[in-house]
Protein backbone atom coordinates (compact mmCIF):
# COMPACT_ATOMS: atom_id res chain seq x y z
CA UNK A 1 0.00 0.00 0.00
CA UNK A 2 1.19 3.50 -0.85
CA UNK A 3 -0.09 6.98 -0.16
CA UNK A 4 0.15 10.09 -2.26
CA UNK A 5 -0.24 13.63 -0.95
CA UNK A 6 -1.19 16.50 -3.23
CA UNK A 7 1.17 19.15 -1.88
CA UNK A 8 -0.51 21.89 -3.91
CA UNK A 9 -3.74 21.17 -2.01
CA UNK A 10 -2.18 20.51 1.42
CA UNK A 11 -2.21 23.58 3.66
CA UNK A 12 -0.20 22.08 6.52
CA UNK A 13 -3.13 21.61 8.90
CA UNK A 14 -1.29 18.73 10.56
CA UNK A 15 -4.44 16.67 11.21
CA UNK A 16 -2.86 13.69 9.46
CA UNK A 17 -0.10 13.62 12.07
CA UNK A 18 -2.55 12.79 14.86
CA UNK A 19 -4.19 10.00 12.87
CA UNK A 20 -1.01 8.34 11.58
CA UNK A 21 1.96 9.62 13.60
CA UNK A 22 4.35 7.01 12.23
CA UNK A 23 3.67 8.09 8.65
CA UNK A 24 3.12 11.87 8.78
CA UNK A 25 5.12 14.54 10.58
CA UNK A 26 5.42 18.30 10.65
CA UNK A 27 8.85 19.90 10.47
CA UNK A 28 10.19 22.61 12.77
CA UNK A 29 8.34 25.32 10.81
CA UNK A 30 5.06 23.48 11.12
CA UNK A 31 5.08 22.36 7.45
CA UNK A 32 4.29 18.82 6.32
CA UNK A 33 7.68 17.08 6.40
CA UNK A 34 7.09 15.42 2.99
CA UNK A 35 7.56 18.83 1.38
CA UNK A 36 11.31 18.47 1.65
CA UNK A 37 11.18 14.89 0.30
CA UNK A 38 10.05 16.00 -3.15
CA UNK A 39 10.39 19.04 -5.35
CA UNK A 40 7.11 18.50 -7.23
CA UNK A 41 3.51 18.97 -6.12
CA UNK A 42 2.97 15.31 -5.39
CA UNK A 43 4.55 13.13 -2.75
CA UNK A 44 4.33 9.36 -3.20
CA UNK A 45 5.37 7.14 -0.32
CA UNK A 46 7.34 3.92 -0.29
CA UNK A 47 5.36 0.72 0.09
CA UNK A 48 3.76 0.93 3.55
CA UNK A 49 2.93 -2.01 5.76
CA UNK A 50 -0.68 -3.16 5.52
CA UNK A 51 -1.01 -2.79 9.32
CA UNK A 52 -0.95 0.99 8.80
CA UNK A 53 -4.03 0.98 6.57
CA UNK A 54 -6.54 2.02 9.25
CA UNK A 55 -4.31 4.87 10.38
CA UNK A 56 -3.64 6.26 6.92
CA UNK A 57 -7.28 5.94 5.93
CA UNK A 58 -8.17 7.87 9.05
CA UNK A 59 -5.59 10.51 8.08
CA UNK A 60 -7.11 10.76 4.59
CA UNK A 61 -10.57 11.31 6.16
CA UNK A 62 -9.20 13.86 8.62
CA UNK A 63 -7.36 16.04 6.12
CA UNK A 64 -9.34 19.29 5.74
CA UNK A 65 -8.13 19.73 2.16
CA UNK A 66 -8.67 16.05 1.26
CA UNK A 67 -5.12 16.01 -0.07
CA UNK A 68 -4.22 12.43 0.92
CA UNK A 69 -4.92 9.46 -1.34
CA UNK A 70 -4.53 5.85 -0.23
CA UNK A 71 -3.63 3.52 -3.10
CA UNK A 72 -4.48 -0.17 -2.86
CA UNK B 1 -33.75 -7.76 5.44
CA UNK B 2 -32.28 -5.41 8.01
CA UNK B 3 -31.90 -1.84 6.87
CA UNK B 4 -29.93 1.06 8.23
CA UNK B 5 -31.18 4.47 7.10
CA UNK B 6 -28.98 7.56 7.26
CA UNK B 7 -30.75 10.91 6.92
CA UNK B 8 -28.44 13.65 5.59
CA UNK B 9 -26.08 12.97 2.67
CA UNK B 10 -23.18 15.16 3.66
CA UNK B 11 -19.95 14.61 5.52
CA UNK B 12 -21.53 13.18 8.69
CA UNK B 13 -23.84 10.87 6.71
CA UNK B 14 -21.01 9.55 4.55
CA UNK B 15 -18.66 8.85 7.47
CA UNK B 16 -21.43 7.25 9.54
CA UNK B 17 -22.49 4.97 6.67
CA UNK B 18 -18.88 3.87 6.31
CA UNK B 19 -18.55 3.24 10.05
CA UNK B 20 -21.75 1.15 10.15
CA UNK B 21 -20.39 -1.00 7.33
CA UNK B 22 -17.06 -1.42 9.08
CA UNK B 23 -18.77 -3.17 12.02
CA UNK B 24 -19.73 -5.95 9.61
CA UNK B 25 -23.38 -4.99 9.27
CA UNK B 26 -24.54 -6.88 6.18
CA UNK B 27 -28.00 -5.40 5.66
CA UNK B 28 -28.96 -2.57 3.39
CA UNK B 29 -27.52 0.92 4.04
CA UNK B 30 -29.57 3.76 2.54
CA UNK B 31 -28.57 7.43 2.68
CA UNK B 32 -31.29 10.02 2.10
CA UNK B 33 -30.22 13.57 1.21
CA UNK B 34 -32.19 16.54 -0.02
CA UNK B 35 -29.31 18.15 -1.93
CA UNK B 36 -28.81 16.84 -5.48
CA UNK B 37 -25.06 16.37 -4.89
CA UNK B 38 -22.94 13.58 -3.45
CA UNK B 39 -21.28 14.62 -0.16
CA UNK B 40 -18.81 17.47 -0.57
CA UNK B 41 -16.51 19.53 1.60
CA UNK B 42 -18.04 22.77 2.93
CA UNK B 43 -15.18 24.83 4.42
CA UNK B 44 -13.85 25.95 1.00
CA UNK B 45 -17.30 27.42 0.21
CA UNK B 46 -16.60 30.60 2.16
CA UNK B 47 -12.93 30.67 1.11
CA UNK B 48 -11.28 29.52 -2.13
CA UNK B 49 -14.52 28.26 -3.77
CA UNK B 50 -15.79 31.85 -3.81
CA UNK B 51 -12.74 32.66 -5.88
CA UNK B 52 -13.23 29.81 -8.31
CA UNK B 53 -12.51 26.23 -7.09
CA UNK B 54 -14.38 23.90 -9.44
CA UNK B 55 -17.28 22.08 -7.72
CA UNK B 56 -15.88 18.63 -8.61
CA UNK B 57 -12.83 19.42 -6.49
CA UNK B 58 -15.02 19.61 -3.41
CA UNK B 59 -16.58 16.12 -3.59
CA UNK B 60 -15.44 13.63 -0.95
CA UNK B 61 -14.03 10.34 -2.18
CA UNK B 62 -16.41 7.52 -1.37
CA UNK B 63 -14.29 4.97 0.50
CA UNK B 64 -14.39 1.28 -0.28
CA UNK B 65 -16.42 0.42 2.81
CA UNK B 66 -19.19 2.75 1.60
CA UNK B 67 -19.29 1.56 -2.03
CA UNK B 68 -22.43 -0.55 -1.70
CA UNK B 69 -24.48 2.16 -0.02
CA UNK B 70 -27.69 3.26 -1.74
CA UNK B 71 -27.73 7.03 -2.26
CA UNK B 72 -31.15 8.61 -2.58
CA UNK B 73 -30.30 12.17 -3.46
CA UNK B 74 -32.78 14.98 -3.99
CA UNK B 75 -35.11 13.33 -1.46
CA UNK B 76 -36.20 14.88 1.81
CA UNK B 77 -37.29 13.14 4.99
CA UNK B 78 -40.40 14.80 6.36
CA UNK B 79 -41.21 12.63 9.38
CA UNK B 80 -40.11 9.69 11.47
CA UNK B 81 -41.87 7.37 13.91
CA UNK B 82 -39.17 6.01 16.19
CA UNK B 83 -41.44 3.48 17.92
CA UNK B 84 -42.69 2.04 14.63
CA UNK B 85 -39.19 2.38 13.06
CA UNK B 86 -40.36 4.18 9.95
CA UNK B 87 -39.29 7.21 7.97
CA UNK B 88 -41.50 9.26 5.68
CA UNK B 89 -40.16 10.94 2.54
CA UNK B 90 -41.48 14.08 0.88
CA UNK B 91 -42.99 12.03 -1.97
CA UNK B 92 -45.12 10.13 0.56
CA UNK B 93 -43.08 6.91 0.58
CA UNK B 94 -42.53 5.19 3.93
CA UNK B 95 -39.26 3.37 4.60
CA UNK B 96 -38.82 0.83 7.38
CA UNK B 97 -35.51 0.65 9.22
CA UNK B 98 -33.79 -1.30 11.96
CA UNK B 99 -31.27 1.46 12.63
CA UNK B 100 -31.45 5.23 12.04
CA UNK B 101 -28.63 7.79 11.77
CA UNK B 102 -29.57 11.44 12.20
CA UNK B 103 -27.09 13.55 10.18
CA UNK B 104 -29.19 16.44 8.93
CA UNK B 105 -26.88 19.32 9.88
CA UNK B 106 -27.99 22.95 9.86
CA UNK B 107 -29.78 25.52 7.73
CA UNK B 108 -28.78 29.20 7.68
CA UNK B 109 -31.05 31.54 9.58
CA UNK B 110 -32.72 34.19 7.36
CA UNK B 111 -33.58 37.72 8.33
CA UNK B 112 -37.27 38.47 8.11
CA UNK B 113 -37.11 42.06 6.91
CA UNK B 114 -39.33 44.00 4.54
CA UNK B 115 -38.02 44.61 1.03
CA UNK B 116 -37.17 42.68 -2.14
CA UNK B 117 -35.78 39.13 -2.04
CA UNK B 118 -33.53 39.27 -5.14
CA UNK B 119 -29.88 39.96 -4.31
CA UNK B 120 -30.03 38.39 -0.82
CA UNK B 121 -27.88 35.32 -0.22
CA UNK B 122 -26.85 32.79 2.42
CA UNK B 123 -23.94 30.38 2.27
CA UNK B 124 -24.16 26.75 3.30
CA UNK B 125 -24.46 24.72 0.09
CA UNK B 126 -22.73 24.43 -3.25
CA UNK B 127 -25.81 25.87 -4.94
CA UNK B 128 -25.66 28.89 -2.58
CA UNK B 129 -22.06 29.52 -3.64
CA UNK B 130 -22.74 29.15 -7.35
CA UNK B 131 -25.45 31.81 -7.01
CA UNK B 132 -23.36 34.17 -4.86
CA UNK B 133 -20.18 33.83 -6.92
CA UNK B 134 -21.94 35.15 -10.03
CA UNK B 135 -22.64 38.43 -8.25
CA UNK B 136 -19.22 38.95 -6.69
CA UNK B 137 -17.64 40.85 -9.56
CA UNK B 138 -14.88 43.41 -9.07
CA UNK B 139 -16.31 46.75 -8.02
CA UNK B 140 -19.64 45.31 -6.80
CA UNK B 141 -20.81 46.50 -3.37
CA UNK B 142 -21.34 43.59 -0.97
CA UNK B 143 -22.97 44.08 2.42
CA UNK B 144 -22.45 41.19 4.84
CA UNK B 145 -24.86 40.97 7.75
CA UNK B 146 -23.13 39.11 10.59
CA UNK B 147 -19.52 39.29 11.79
CA UNK B 148 -18.91 35.66 12.73
CA UNK B 149 -16.38 33.36 11.07
CA UNK B 150 -18.37 32.86 7.86
CA UNK B 151 -19.03 36.60 7.49
CA UNK B 152 -15.36 37.42 8.08
CA UNK B 153 -14.12 34.72 5.68
CA UNK B 154 -16.42 35.91 2.91
CA UNK B 155 -15.34 39.51 3.58
CA UNK B 156 -11.71 38.47 3.09
CA UNK B 157 -12.41 36.47 -0.09
CA UNK B 158 -14.49 39.32 -1.52
CA UNK B 159 -11.74 41.89 -0.87
CA UNK B 160 -9.26 39.63 -2.64
CA UNK B 161 -11.66 39.74 -5.62
CA UNK B 162 -11.81 43.58 -5.40
CA UNK B 163 -15.39 43.64 -4.22
CA UNK B 164 -16.37 46.56 -1.92
CA UNK B 165 -17.29 45.16 1.52
CA UNK B 166 -19.38 46.55 4.39
CA UNK B 167 -20.05 44.37 7.44
CA UNK B 168 -23.07 45.06 9.66
CA UNK B 169 -23.48 43.34 13.05
CA UNK B 170 -25.11 43.92 16.43
CA UNK B 171 -21.95 43.10 18.44
CA UNK B 172 -19.39 45.79 19.26
CA UNK B 173 -16.54 43.62 17.95
CA UNK B 174 -16.44 40.98 15.15
CA UNK B 175 -16.26 37.30 16.18
CA UNK B 176 -16.81 38.53 19.73
CA UNK B 177 -18.97 35.63 20.83
CA UNK B 178 -16.56 32.85 19.85
CA UNK B 179 -13.25 34.64 20.52
CA UNK B 180 -14.00 37.54 22.90
CA UNK B 181 -13.09 41.16 22.41
CA UNK B 182 -9.25 41.20 22.44
CA UNK B 183 -8.77 38.83 19.52
CA UNK B 184 -11.91 40.09 17.78
CA UNK B 185 -10.56 43.63 17.74
CA UNK B 186 -7.22 42.41 16.43
CA UNK B 187 -9.01 40.66 13.55
CA UNK B 188 -11.09 43.76 12.91
CA UNK B 189 -7.90 45.84 12.51
CA UNK B 190 -6.59 43.37 9.93
CA UNK B 191 -9.83 43.49 7.95
CA UNK B 192 -9.86 47.28 8.06
CA UNK B 193 -6.30 47.32 6.73
CA UNK B 194 -7.69 45.38 3.75
CA UNK B 195 -10.43 47.96 3.20
CA UNK B 196 -13.42 46.31 4.94
CA UNK B 197 -15.81 48.83 6.58
CA UNK B 198 -17.52 47.73 9.81
CA UNK B 199 -20.88 49.01 11.10
CA UNK B 200 -21.07 47.50 14.58
CA UNK B 201 -23.63 47.79 17.33
CA UNK B 202 -26.36 48.13 14.71
CA UNK B 203 -28.71 45.86 12.76
CA UNK B 204 -30.52 46.16 9.43
CA UNK B 205 -34.19 47.07 9.75
CA UNK B 206 -35.22 47.08 6.07
CA UNK B 207 -33.99 46.21 2.60
CA UNK B 208 -34.25 49.03 0.07
CA UNK B 209 -35.16 48.68 -3.61
CA UNK B 210 -38.13 47.45 -5.61
CA UNK B 211 -37.37 44.44 -7.82
CA UNK B 212 -34.00 43.72 -6.18
CA UNK B 213 -31.97 44.93 -3.22
CA UNK B 214 -30.22 48.27 -3.74
CA UNK B 215 -29.35 48.92 -0.10
CA UNK B 216 -30.16 48.48 3.58
CA UNK B 217 -31.47 50.77 6.27
CA UNK B 218 -29.80 50.23 9.65
CA UNK B 219 -31.23 50.68 13.13
CA UNK B 220 -28.92 53.67 13.71
CA UNK B 221 -30.53 55.42 10.73
CA UNK B 222 -27.66 54.89 8.27
CA UNK B 223 -28.49 53.80 4.72
CA UNK B 224 -25.93 51.58 2.99
CA UNK B 225 -25.89 51.02 -0.78
CA UNK B 226 -25.60 47.37 -1.85
CA UNK B 227 -25.55 45.36 -5.06
CA UNK B 228 -25.41 42.05 -3.16
CA UNK B 229 -26.23 41.10 0.44
CA UNK B 230 -25.01 38.06 2.37
CA UNK B 231 -26.94 37.08 5.50
CA UNK B 232 -24.40 35.26 7.70
CA UNK B 233 -26.30 35.29 10.97
CA UNK B 234 -25.91 31.74 12.18
CA UNK B 235 -27.75 28.49 11.56
CA UNK B 236 -30.59 26.42 12.97
CA UNK B 237 -30.44 22.61 13.36
CA UNK B 238 -32.57 20.56 10.94
CA UNK B 239 -34.71 18.61 13.39
CA UNK B 240 -38.30 19.35 12.30
CA UNK B 241 -38.65 15.89 10.74
CA UNK B 242 -38.05 14.27 14.15
CA UNK B 243 -40.80 16.11 15.99
CA UNK B 244 -43.49 14.13 17.78
CA UNK B 245 -41.13 11.47 19.16
CA UNK B 246 -40.56 12.95 22.62
CA UNK B 247 -36.90 13.82 21.87
CA UNK B 248 -35.06 16.80 23.36
CA UNK B 249 -34.74 19.03 20.27
CA UNK B 250 -33.94 22.22 22.20
CA UNK B 251 -30.61 22.73 20.41
CA UNK B 252 -30.05 19.99 17.84
CA UNK B 253 -30.75 16.42 18.92
CA UNK B 254 -29.58 15.54 22.39
CA UNK B 255 -27.71 12.28 22.75
CA UNK B 256 -25.37 10.43 25.12
CA UNK B 257 -21.63 9.83 25.01
CA UNK B 258 -22.21 6.92 22.59
CA UNK B 259 -24.21 9.36 20.39
CA UNK B 260 -27.42 7.41 21.08
CA UNK B 261 -30.71 9.16 21.59
CA UNK B 262 -31.92 8.51 25.13
CA UNK B 263 -33.53 5.12 25.58
CA UNK B 264 -33.08 4.14 21.93
CA UNK B 265 -30.11 1.94 21.03
CA UNK B 266 -31.23 2.00 17.40
CA UNK B 267 -31.08 5.79 16.82
CA UNK B 268 -27.77 7.72 16.73
CA UNK B 269 -26.89 11.33 15.93
CA UNK B 270 -23.74 12.89 14.44
CA UNK B 271 -22.25 16.02 12.90
CA UNK B 272 -23.39 19.59 13.46
CA UNK B 273 -26.88 18.51 14.56
CA UNK B 274 -25.66 16.38 17.50
CA UNK B 275 -25.69 17.72 21.04
CA UNK B 276 -23.43 15.36 22.97
CA UNK B 277 -21.33 15.36 26.14
CA UNK B 278 -17.59 15.55 25.49
CA UNK B 279 -15.95 13.83 28.44
CA UNK B 280 -12.75 15.77 27.85
CA UNK B 281 -14.54 18.64 29.62
CA UNK B 282 -17.66 17.47 31.47
CA UNK B 283 -20.92 15.59 30.95
CA UNK B 284 -23.02 18.49 29.61
CA UNK B 285 -24.36 17.89 26.08
CA UNK B 286 -23.36 20.63 23.64
CA UNK B 287 -23.48 21.15 19.91
CA UNK B 288 -20.19 21.79 18.08
CA UNK B 289 -19.91 23.22 14.56
CA UNK B 290 -16.35 22.11 13.80
CA UNK B 291 -15.32 20.20 10.72
CA UNK B 292 -13.03 17.76 12.56
CA UNK B 293 -15.81 16.94 15.04
CA UNK B 294 -18.05 15.74 12.20
CA UNK B 295 -15.76 12.79 11.46
CA UNK B 296 -15.19 12.09 15.15
CA UNK B 297 -18.90 11.95 15.98
CA UNK B 298 -19.89 10.12 12.78
CA UNK B 299 -17.37 7.34 13.29
CA UNK B 300 -18.47 6.94 16.90
CA UNK B 301 -22.18 7.03 16.04
CA UNK B 302 -21.82 4.61 13.12
CA UNK B 303 -19.83 2.18 15.27
CA UNK B 304 -22.39 2.39 18.10
CA UNK B 305 -25.29 1.67 15.76
CA UNK B 306 -23.48 -0.98 13.70
CA UNK B 307 -22.47 -2.91 16.81
CA UNK B 308 -26.03 -2.81 18.10
CA UNK B 309 -27.31 -4.14 14.78
CA UNK B 310 -24.80 -7.02 14.65
CA UNK B 311 -25.42 -7.83 18.32
CA UNK B 312 -22.11 -6.68 19.76
CA UNK B 313 -21.68 -4.61 22.94
CA UNK B 314 -21.02 -0.90 22.55
CA UNK B 315 -17.48 0.48 22.77
CA UNK B 316 -16.89 1.08 26.51
CA UNK B 317 -14.14 3.68 25.94
CA UNK B 318 -15.23 7.20 26.85
CA UNK B 319 -15.61 9.58 23.91
CA UNK B 320 -13.42 12.64 24.55
CA UNK B 321 -12.32 14.10 21.20
CA UNK B 322 -10.18 17.25 21.14
CA UNK B 323 -12.18 19.99 19.41
CA UNK B 324 -10.20 21.69 16.67
CA UNK B 325 -11.30 24.51 14.39
CA UNK B 326 -9.62 26.69 11.80
CA UNK B 327 -10.47 29.75 9.76
CA UNK B 328 -8.59 31.28 6.83
CA UNK B 329 -8.83 35.02 6.22
CA UNK B 330 -6.45 36.67 3.72
CA UNK B 331 -3.08 35.05 4.26
CA UNK B 332 -3.67 34.35 7.93
CA UNK B 333 -4.68 31.06 9.48
CA UNK B 334 -6.56 31.06 12.72
CA UNK B 335 -6.41 27.71 14.51
CA UNK B 336 -8.15 26.73 17.71
CA UNK B 337 -7.90 23.71 19.97
CA UNK B 338 -10.19 22.85 22.86
CA UNK B 339 -13.39 24.55 23.99
CA UNK B 340 -12.73 28.26 23.74
CA UNK B 341 -16.30 29.07 24.77
CA UNK B 342 -15.89 27.36 28.15
CA UNK B 343 -12.99 29.64 29.04
CA UNK B 344 -14.33 32.90 27.66
CA UNK B 345 -14.26 34.74 30.99
CA UNK B 346 -10.51 34.37 31.52
CA UNK B 347 -8.59 35.20 28.36
CA UNK B 348 -4.80 35.67 28.35
CA UNK B 349 -2.16 36.17 25.67
CA UNK B 350 0.13 33.15 26.03
CA UNK B 351 2.80 34.24 23.57
CA UNK B 352 3.29 36.67 20.71
CA UNK B 353 1.51 39.91 19.88
CA UNK B 354 -2.19 40.42 19.08
CA UNK B 355 -1.31 42.35 15.93
CA UNK B 356 1.14 39.75 14.66
CA UNK B 357 1.44 36.02 15.36
CA UNK B 358 -0.20 35.22 18.67
CA UNK B 359 -1.42 32.42 20.94
CA UNK B 360 -4.36 33.27 23.21
CA UNK B 361 -5.44 31.01 26.08
CA UNK B 362 -8.98 30.57 27.46
CA UNK B 363 -9.27 29.33 31.05
CA UNK B 364 -11.99 27.87 33.25
CA UNK B 365 -11.33 28.02 36.97
CA UNK B 366 -7.70 28.74 36.26
CA UNK B 367 -7.30 25.76 33.97
CA UNK B 368 -6.51 26.09 30.25
CA UNK B 369 -9.52 24.75 28.24
CA UNK B 370 -8.94 26.38 24.84
CA UNK B 371 -6.25 28.01 22.70
CA UNK B 372 -6.54 30.17 19.60
CA UNK B 373 -3.49 30.76 17.45
CA UNK B 374 -2.99 33.25 14.66
CA UNK B 375 -0.03 32.04 12.69
CA UNK B 376 2.52 30.09 14.80
CA UNK B 377 2.03 26.77 12.92
CA UNK B 378 5.19 25.45 14.55
CA UNK B 379 3.36 25.67 17.90
CA UNK B 380 0.22 23.63 16.94
CA UNK B 381 1.45 20.36 18.33
CA UNK B 382 2.59 21.94 21.56
CA UNK B 383 -0.75 23.63 22.29
CA UNK B 384 -2.86 20.73 21.16
CA UNK B 385 -0.98 18.46 23.55
CA UNK B 386 -1.38 21.02 26.31
CA UNK B 387 -5.16 21.08 25.81
CA UNK B 388 -5.35 17.29 25.72
CA UNK B 389 -3.54 17.19 29.06
CA UNK B 390 -5.14 20.06 30.91
CA UNK B 391 -8.69 20.43 29.63
CA UNK B 392 -9.84 17.37 31.50
CA UNK B 393 -12.71 17.78 33.93
CA UNK B 394 -12.45 20.53 36.44
C1 LIG C 1 -19.38 27.96 4.44
C2 LIG C 1 -18.86 27.11 5.55
C3 LIG C 1 -17.53 27.22 5.96
C4 LIG C 1 -17.03 26.44 7.00
N1 LIG C 1 -15.72 26.58 7.36
C5 LIG C 1 -15.21 25.84 8.37
C6 LIG C 1 -13.85 25.97 8.77
O1 LIG C 1 -13.10 26.77 8.22
N2 LIG C 1 -13.40 25.21 9.80
C7 LIG C 1 -14.20 24.32 10.44
O2 LIG C 1 -13.75 23.64 11.38
N3 LIG C 1 -15.51 24.14 10.07
C8 LIG C 1 -16.02 24.89 9.06
N4 LIG C 1 -17.34 24.73 8.68
C9 LIG C 1 -18.19 23.76 9.41
C10 LIG C 1 -18.24 22.37 8.74
O3 LIG C 1 -18.22 22.45 7.37
C11 LIG C 1 -19.50 21.67 9.24
O4 LIG C 1 -19.23 21.36 10.58
C12 LIG C 1 -19.86 20.41 8.46
O5 LIG C 1 -20.11 20.69 7.11
C13 LIG C 1 -21.09 19.76 9.07
O6 LIG C 1 -21.38 18.55 8.41
P1 LIG C 1 -22.74 17.75 8.67
O7 LIG C 1 -22.68 16.59 7.74
O8 LIG C 1 -22.94 17.54 10.10
O9 LIG C 1 -23.90 18.75 8.26
P2 LIG C 1 -24.27 19.37 6.84
O10 LIG C 1 -23.01 19.53 6.06
O11 LIG C 1 -25.12 20.54 7.11
O12 LIG C 1 -25.11 18.23 6.12
C14 LIG C 1 -26.43 17.92 6.40
C15 LIG C 1 -27.07 17.43 5.12
O13 LIG C 1 -28.37 16.93 5.43
C16 LIG C 1 -29.29 17.41 4.48
N5 LIG C 1 -30.64 17.42 5.09
C17 LIG C 1 -31.09 18.25 6.06
N6 LIG C 1 -32.37 17.95 6.39
C18 LIG C 1 -32.72 16.89 5.62
C19 LIG C 1 -33.93 16.12 5.49
N7 LIG C 1 -35.00 16.36 6.25
N8 LIG C 1 -33.94 15.11 4.59
C20 LIG C 1 -32.85 14.84 3.83
N9 LIG C 1 -31.69 15.53 3.91
C21 LIG C 1 -31.63 16.55 4.80
C22 LIG C 1 -28.77 18.79 4.14
O14 LIG C 1 -29.26 19.26 2.92
C23 LIG C 1 -27.27 18.52 4.10
O15 LIG C 1 -26.86 18.07 2.84
C24 LIG C 1 -17.87 25.51 7.64
C25 LIG C 1 -19.22 25.39 7.24
C26 LIG C 1 -19.72 26.17 6.22
C27 LIG C 1 -21.16 26.04 5.80
S1 LIG D 1 -3.92 16.99 7.15
FE1 LIG D 1 -3.91 17.46 4.97
S2 LIG D 1 -3.53 19.62 4.86
FE2 LIG D 1 -2.92 18.91 6.86
S3 LIG D 1 -0.74 18.53 6.77
FE3 LIG D 1 -1.82 16.62 6.47
S4 LIG D 1 -2.05 16.51 4.24
FE4 LIG D 1 -1.55 18.61 4.67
Amino acid sequence: MRITVDLAKCQDHGQCVYSAPTVFALDAEGKLAFRTATDGDRYRSEDLDESLRDDVEEAADACPLQAIMVED
Amino acid sequence: MERCVVVGASMAGLRAAEAVRKTGFGGEVVVIGDEPHMPYNRPPLSKEALLGTAPADLAFRVPRAAQDVTWRLGERATGADLDARTLTLAGGETLEWSGLVVATGLTPRRLSLPGPAAGRHVIRTLDDVVALRKELIAGARLVIVGAGFIGCEVAAAARVADVEVDVVAPEQVPVERPLRAELGRALQRRHEAHGVRFHLGTVPVAYLGTSRVTGLRLSDGTELAADVVLEAVGCVPNTGWLEGNGLDLGDGVQCDNLLRVEGRPDVVVCGDVASFPNLLFDDVPRRVEHWTMVTDTAKRAGATLGRHLVGEPADPAPFAPIPSFWSDQYDLRLQSFGAVGLGADDVRVLEGDLDADVAVGYHREGRLVGVVLIGLPQRYQHYRALIAGSAARS
